[in-house]
């Protein structure tokens, strides 16, 4: 099991052509936590995570995994690098089954380990050993989210960047989701950068949370402190 | 009064190149005439890619069929008169590009340009396969003489000098304004995003049949004049190289703009034969020298859709700025095909 | 009878070439979702390098398998020159692009070998096959040829089912985002799917040119009923790529048999048109169509 690594970010400016959406952003995830990035639509959550893993390249400022520098990789790089990123809409193949989609996931791991990560993949869920040869487009929402993330393991990251994993789901889901995120953090030491725009769940589970409006970082602190700034909340999480 | 300003233009360029042919020697005057078929050929095709976004890679097909229509229409009525004989044939030619361009109105752009090029690739079979009426590889002549009122002893080239100009500036003029109308505005929009297009209730099948008419007609036009020029119609003057050669022509010169066309049909005629005495000066055999104008083709159509994809026009334009004409369509506006999953960039945060 | 089974098992044997056509175009667009409209021309020049070396050495088997090297590199050097810089772009510029570089390769074949039509050898006897008393219409250079392209669709579809390289491929063409975001490294998978398909263009060529002899345009023809049998296929299919391959070249010569040869592309054409208007996404493919 890999051990979380530290992942920093400090002063990223990025965006998209001419528009400018990351102003400055510099949060700190200390290994083995969750992190949650939370913020209304277009404050530049989903930007940064795709800083982070490579497909946006920055204008200036650092993103260090463990001390490493990431920027100015490409996102295959920053993958075998250890940074595993499930986008937004999931990313889920559809063309592909099951197997091979998490098989994709273990293409980074040496050929010894890999049967043995898959059914150890296999055990831990059991929804997934179950579809195998179904192909992936034939999931439900719920199932597609544990895919990926099972996939995004089998990379076997020291870092997991998840992108509204809860969008689309059904609450009963969301919790389940959001309870296999909480055990990766509890078993497994591994570090989670979590973007949310379900505040309310995502503080549940978080050790520390990051609030980002227009690009820029408003709040800082302990997910339990954030969660109980009503003020804070209400203006910008929506709750 | 855009269509004023247009025909004033096109008057003054009339006379200024009317003059212009009859102090050109004989050679001049026939390339000139030349360059006024591959012209009018080059602008249909220029506005069928660059202000409908569709590609056609057999515009050299429809040139052929306006040629041997030509050739037709006087082996059977040698006494009417050029005009009469350019429209039918620019008709008949109207016609074979609405029969593809239906056929052709629900693909898409690689799908349409292999149906386009197999009709490029296909079209020498056809003059084959009816030997007796259309000459199998020889081709018909194209008897076209000089009309009785301009004088016994007019010289012939200077004539279709003039006929290929006075032609040449009557399609630029019409296609102008039509480019300007409410229709081209269409072909814009459809070209663009045909989805959003025809949400916003344009007929796109129509809009896109009509293009190819448009287009298709002009290289009837082009291709009837190329017979008059030349007197013959023949499979081996419109083979595939013809057809990416107009293309080539189009792209040089800026998909979509006029200006563009005539830049394009310019090159067309005056560089292969200007490639082919250098190869051959260094000692190139004539077959391999031949060979040179078509090797240059492909590197100008590859060279100017990666670094120039606005052509002349478009490179003219960022040199001049934003007084230089401005019909080019930069390719970045035409509509993307690129599948959705993997060209999510540019999303939303 | 004796007539229709020479034209089927005849058509049989053009088929298979037009199936190894299709299947390049389909490796290609699948993996790049290029249309490469210079596969055929491809496919000419590495026949223009087996003609050089058989002509030097006399080793018919040296000139074949150089040629199909020349075909991977060939495939690996233009996308990694040519194509790459159209990923993204609008789907106009690689059609261009690939029309550029088809009639470079026609030109520059031209220039360096000259024009006139070089007779090129078959593997195997080109003598008529017969049972007993019975033309069959085929010759064992056509058992050949059928052979290699099965053989060679065969890998392929092996390669991509079982072999990681084979899902890094599919993982690619169908969703290069996500590839790479597991590692993939998404950029020579591309270069691998072109240059996997100059393999096959120039086994295609190696099979054909016996009967076409060898010009710069002796792959115009071959290239568009090719591409006629990747839009029957259906472009996403590689099986619909040799059904469509072989069905088109049974159909074909029992137009070409019956009808007359001159008739032949005409009917080529009008196939392509007939399965456009009424099947444009191909017999094979599912319903899952991707927007062009």
């Amino acid at each position: 099991m890999a051990d979380g690594a530290a992942l920093v970010t400090d002063g990223i400016v990025a965006g998209y052509g001419h528009v400018l959406v990351l102003d400055g952003v510099s949060i700190s995830a200390m290994p083995g936590t969750i992190t949650a990035v939370l913020g209304a639509n277009g404050a530049g959550k989903t930007t940064l995570l795709r800083t982070i893993s490579g497909v946006i390249r920055p204008r200036s400022g650092r993103i260090l995994l463990d001390g490493d520098s990431l920027v100015r990789r490409a996102p295959e790089d920053v993958a075998r690098a250890g940074v595993a990123h499930v986008p937004e809409g999931q990313g889920v193949i559809i063309e592909l089954t099951v197997e091979e989609n998490l098989r994709l996931g273990l293409l980074l791991r040496t050929a010894r380990d890999r049967a043995a990560a898959l059914a150890d993949a296999y055990r831990r869920f059991p929804v997934l050993a179950d579809r195998r040869r179904r192909l992936a487009g034939t999931l439900s929402g719920g199932e597609r989210q544990i895919l990926v993330i099972a996939r995004a393991l089998l990379t076997a990251p020291r870092a997991l960047l998840l992108d509204e994993p809860s969008l689309g789901l059904a609450p009963k889901i969301v919790s389940q989701v959001m309870e296999l995120i909480r055990q990766l953090r509890d078993d497994s030491g591994l570090t989670v950068l979590l973007v949310e725009q379900n505040a309310r769940s995502a503080l549940a589970i978080a050790d520390q949370g990051v609030v980002l409006n227009q690009g820029k970082v408003v709040a800082e602190a302990e997910a339990g402190a954030l969660a109980a700034d009503v003020g804070l909340r209400r203006h910008y999480l929506g709750f | 009064m855009t269509l004023l300003r247009h025909v004033l233009t096109a008057l003054v360029a009339g006379v200024v190149l009317f003059l212009l042919a009859t102090r050109l020697s004989a050679y001049r005057d026939y390339q000139m005439a030349e360059i006024a078929a591959y012209v009018v050929a080059v602008a249909g095709l220029t506005v069928l890619i660059g202000i409908s976004g569709q590609i056609s890679i057999g515009q050299g097909a429809f040139m052929a069929v306006g040629a041997y229509a030509t050739a037709l229409i006087l082996q059977h009525q040698a006494a009417w008169p050029i005009w009469l004989v350019l429209i039918v044939a620019t008709l008949a030619t109207a016609l074979a590009g609405a029969i593809v361009g239906i056929a052709a109105a629900r693909l898409r752009g690689p799908y349409l340009a292999g149906v386009t090029l197999m009709l490029a690739v296909a079209l020498p079979s056809v003059a084959e396969a009816y030997q007796s009426v259309l000459g199998g590889d020889q081709g018909l002549p194209v008897a076209a003489t000089v009309p009785g009122f301009l004088g016994v002893s007019f010289p012939l080239t200077r004539w279709q000098a003039w006929l290929g100009i006075a032609a040449a500036l009557v399609v630029l003029v019409l296609l102008a304004n039509l480019m300007r109308s409410g229709i081209g505005r269409n072909w814009r929009a459809i070209r663009d995003d045909e989805v959003a297009a025809s949400l916003a209730g344009l007929n796109v099948a129509r809009l896109k049949v009509l293009a190819f008419i448009v287009s298709a007609a002009c290289a009837g036009l082009g291709g009837a004049l190329f017979g008059v020029v030349t007197t013959i119609a023949s499979p081996g003057a419109f083979t595939l190289t013809l057809s990416i050669g107009l293309l080539t022509a189009a792209v040089i010169g800026g998909l979509g703009s006029l200006a563009g066309a005539i830049w394009g049909s310019l090159l067309l005629v005056l560089v292969p034969s200007y490639l082919s005495n250098v190869a051959s000066s260094h000692g190139l055999s004539s077959a391999a020298s031949s060979s040179v104008p078509i090797a240059a083709y492909g590197l100008v159509l590859i060279a100017v859709m990666l670094a120039f994809p606005g052509g002349i026009q478009g490179a003219l334009r960022r040199l001049l700025g934003p007084t230089a004409p401005a019909a080019t369509t930069p390719l970045s506006a035409l509509r993307r095909h690129a599948s959705a999953s993997d060209h999510k960039e540019e999303s939303k945060t | 009878m004796q007539e229709f089974l020479e034209f089927t098992l005849g058509g049989i044997a053009t088929g298979m070439i037009y199936a190894a056509i299709a299947l390049s175009l389909v490796l290609v667009w699948r993996g790049t979702r290029v249309l490469n409209y210079s596969q055929g021309a491809m496919a000419m020049f590495t026949t223009y390098v087996a003609w050089i070396v058989i002509s030097h050495t006399h080793n018919y088997w040296l000139g074949f398998v150089l040629a199909l090297l020349a075909g991977l590199v060939l495939g690996a050097v233009l996308e990694q020159s040519v194509v790459r810089p159209t990923f993204g772009k609008p789907p106009l510029n690689s059609v261009i692009v690939t029309i550029g570089l088809l009639i470079f390769l026609e030109g520059l074949a031209g220039i360096i070998y000259g024009g006139q039509f070089k007779s090129f050898p078959a593997a195997f006897s080109i003598a008529g096959l017969s049972i007993g008393s019975v033309d069959l219409g085929i010759t064992p250079a056509d058992i050949f040829t059928a052979i290699a392209v099965l053989a060679a669709a065969a890998a392929l579809a092996l390669l991509f089912r079982f072999t990681a390289v084979g899902l890094r491929l599919r993982a690619s063409a169908f969703n290069a985002n996500v590839a790479r975001l597991l590692g993939v490294r998404v950029g020579r998978m591309l270069t691998l799917g072109w240059a996997l398909a100059g393999l096959l263009g120039a086994l295609a060529g190696l099979l054909v040119t016996p009967s076409t002899f060898l010009y710069p345009n002796s792959m115009d023809a071959i290239f568009v009923l090719g591409f006629t049998a990747a839009v029957i296929g259906g472009l996403e299919s590689p099986v619909g790529a040799v059904v469509g391959g072989l069905m088109l070249g049974v159909v074909l010569s029992y137009v070409g048999g019956y009808i007359g040869s001159d008739v032949v592309e005409l009917a080529g054409l009008a196939a392509l048109v007939i399965v456009l208007m009424v099947r444009p996404s191909g017999l094979f493919s599912s319903a899952a169509v991707r927007r062009v």
